[in-house]
């Protein structure tokens, strides 16, 4: 910024592809350190979906068989059926987790040195965005590293080729938590999207449970689940575990994920914002 | 915070837009809801004045703070910042703007470089440029040996004059504290003032300095009297004075607020 020959200032008019590659840097140090410095929130992430699979899975193993269904060519034991779910569960708490994080850092006042950076407010918030999506694959993958010993395996490559689904399905949840946090108002009210949101979200889908023991159980139940996005994002991931794409999830996480952006970027806009009514009265 | 020769000349008054006023606000309100937090708002100030905002508490300080930048949407009226309007172009009016915000804004879980390193890359900062800049205004504040601990070991003084180094970190020409003594002592509170004070003297830089105390205003500020979210007063204090029909700037506020004049030991 400073003209070294002449000590005189220089005023960027504008800011380079290099500067917004440093600001997203900055945005991704941030996040990476903030998770380094929680190292309980690195083994609660973990803790949850093992639980679920040493302990649930084992459990019902017996009781929920299930059948060939696309993407298996083979009966595959319920652990198995169960991990894309749980990999999906992680993206899940880690979107809720990012939207809580949010609303601390608005409560306490860094979510402003963020919004009052000269960059467009879409580019910061997709940034925090891909942060908090980079931090929850790095639990998804400590997660299938643990399970491999346990004996949940997918083929080689399909933990590669499974990247692009999980980074998709973690940008659709992250979205929906950011869209969250500019609803909540306070704190407290995050026992509120634990209940709304994240357990209608993680049961009304085929994370545990293949569709068609949905539907025969409950039709109802069976519709709900078709209309839970989280369903898709589950299935984009079984099915790329397989290297396979499940065009369908693919369309509706990708739909879902603009969706959701677009809400949060909206909400997060001075100008239309639904953040600033959080402001009412809190200001003098 | 002014012997740096690393930030020398980089508030210079040549610089292309050092001309307009530095910060203009033309007829600007604000409500929440159906409260009318500012009403018709119109004051500017001229490049390198340090302007001091003065109001109680509910006077809509913070408000027009969050308006200026960009935190709120202006709905009424228009708000330039070195000739940039702010809602149209925000880029351009927030690259001009250094801002501390009452509440305190460092990551305390994150050590004091790790803060300035993230500001500085909000504004597209290199980091070897920024490491450079923040080593020598950490070492202007004498808290070079502060650099590698977490924001959470500072004292409240401490913790201000980060977040001061941290508004300079990318060279804006105007810069808005909000409260910024609120909560610390009178020696920090002494320090932080005269810091500014002297940016102002040496780099140039313009300085809008909300607070409701009047002792920490002087002679030479331009002064802004706020009261329940109109403009009460705008000017050099000697003017504020005399039309307040007061004799010191203490009492003048206390008539412009309609408050009994309580607070003593002021300067002026």
């Amino acid at each position: 910024m400073t003209d070294i020959a002449s000590q005189r200032p220089i005023v960027r008019s504008r800011f380079g592809i290099m500067h917004y590659l440093v600001c997203l840097k900055g945005i991704l140090i941030r996040e990476g350190l903030r998770y380094l410095n929680q190292r309980e929130r690195f083994i609660s992430s973990l803790v949850r979906p093992l639980l679920w699979l040493f302990i649930f899975a084992a459990g019902f193993r017996q009781v929920l068989g299930v059948s060939i269904i696309p993407p298996y060519q083979t009966y595959v034991l319920y652990e198995v059926y169960i991990t894309p779910g749980l990999c999906g569960m992680i993206l899940l708490f880690s979107g809720m987790q990012s939207s809580l994080s949010m609303v601390y850092d608005r409560e306490m006042g860094n979510m402003r040195t963020l919004l009052v950076s000269p960059f467009p407010r879409w580019f910061l918030l997709v940034s925090k965005l891909l942060a908090g999506v980079a931090v929850s694959i790095i639990q998804v993958y400590a997660f299938l590293f643990i399970a491999w010993f346990w004996g949940v395996k997918a083929p080689p490559l399909g933990y590669l080729l499974t990247l692009p689904a999980l980074f998709l399905s973690g940008m659709m949840l992250g979205a929906l938590g950011m869209l969250l946090s500019s609803l909540i108002k306070q704190l407290e009210n995050f026992a509120g999207i634990m209940n709304f949101v994240i357990f209608p979200m993680y049961f009304a889908s085929s994370a545990l449970y293949p569709l068609w023991r949905v539907q025969e159980a409950s039709p109802l139940l069976y519709k709900i689940c078709l209309l839970n996005p989280f369903t898709y994002a589950v299935e984009l991931i079984r099915f790329a575990f397989y290297g396979q794409i499940e065009w369908t999830s693919l369309a509706v996480v990708c739909a879902f994920t603009i969706i959701f952006i677009s809400g949060a970027i909206i909400a997060y806009d001075p100008s239309r914002g639904l953040v600033i009514k959080k402001q009412e009265g809190g200001t003098n | 915070m002014g012997t740096n020769a690393g930030l020398r000349n980089i508030h210079d008054k040549s610089m292309p837009d050092a001309s307009l006023p530095a910060l203009d606000l033309a007829s600007v309100s604000y409500a929440y809801g159906k409260r009318q937090a500012l009403d018709n708002i119109t004051f500017s100030i001229q490049a390198g004045r340090f302007a001091v905002l003065l109001g109680l508490n509910g006077a809509g300080k913070t408000t027009l703070f969050s308006l200026i930048s960009h935190l709120f949407a202006t709905r009424h009226g228009r708000i330039h910042v070195f000739g940039h309007d702010i809602d149209r172009k925000p880029g351009d009016a927030l690259r001009r703007l250094g801002i501390v915000f009452q509440a305190r804004t460092l990551d305390l879980d994150l050590s004091v470089q790790q803060n300035l390193a993230y500001h500085a890359s909000l504004h597209g900062i290199r980091a070897r440029e920024a490491n450079q800049r923040i080593h020598d205004l950490m070492k202007s504040i004498d808290m070079s040996d502060r650099l590698h601990e977490k924001a959470r070991s500072l004292s409240g003084g401490q913790i201000r004059r980060v977040e001061i180094v941290r508004a300079l970190l990318h060279e804006p020409s105007l810069l808005l504290l909000d409260e910024a003594t609120v909560g610390l002592d009178i020696k920090s509170r002494a320090t932080i003032l005269a810091d500014i004070r002297k940016l102002v003297e040496e780099k140039g830089i313009s300085v809008l300095w909300a607070t409701h105390l009047i002792d920490e205003v002087s002679h030479a500020d331009q002064v802004i009297v706020l009261n329940q979210g109109k403009l009460v007063a705008n000017g050099p204090v000697s003017d504020v004075v005399k039309n307040a029909g007061a004799e010191t700037i203490n009492e003048a506020f206390s008539r412009l607020t309609g408050i009994v004049a309580l607070q003593t030991g002021s300067r002026v």
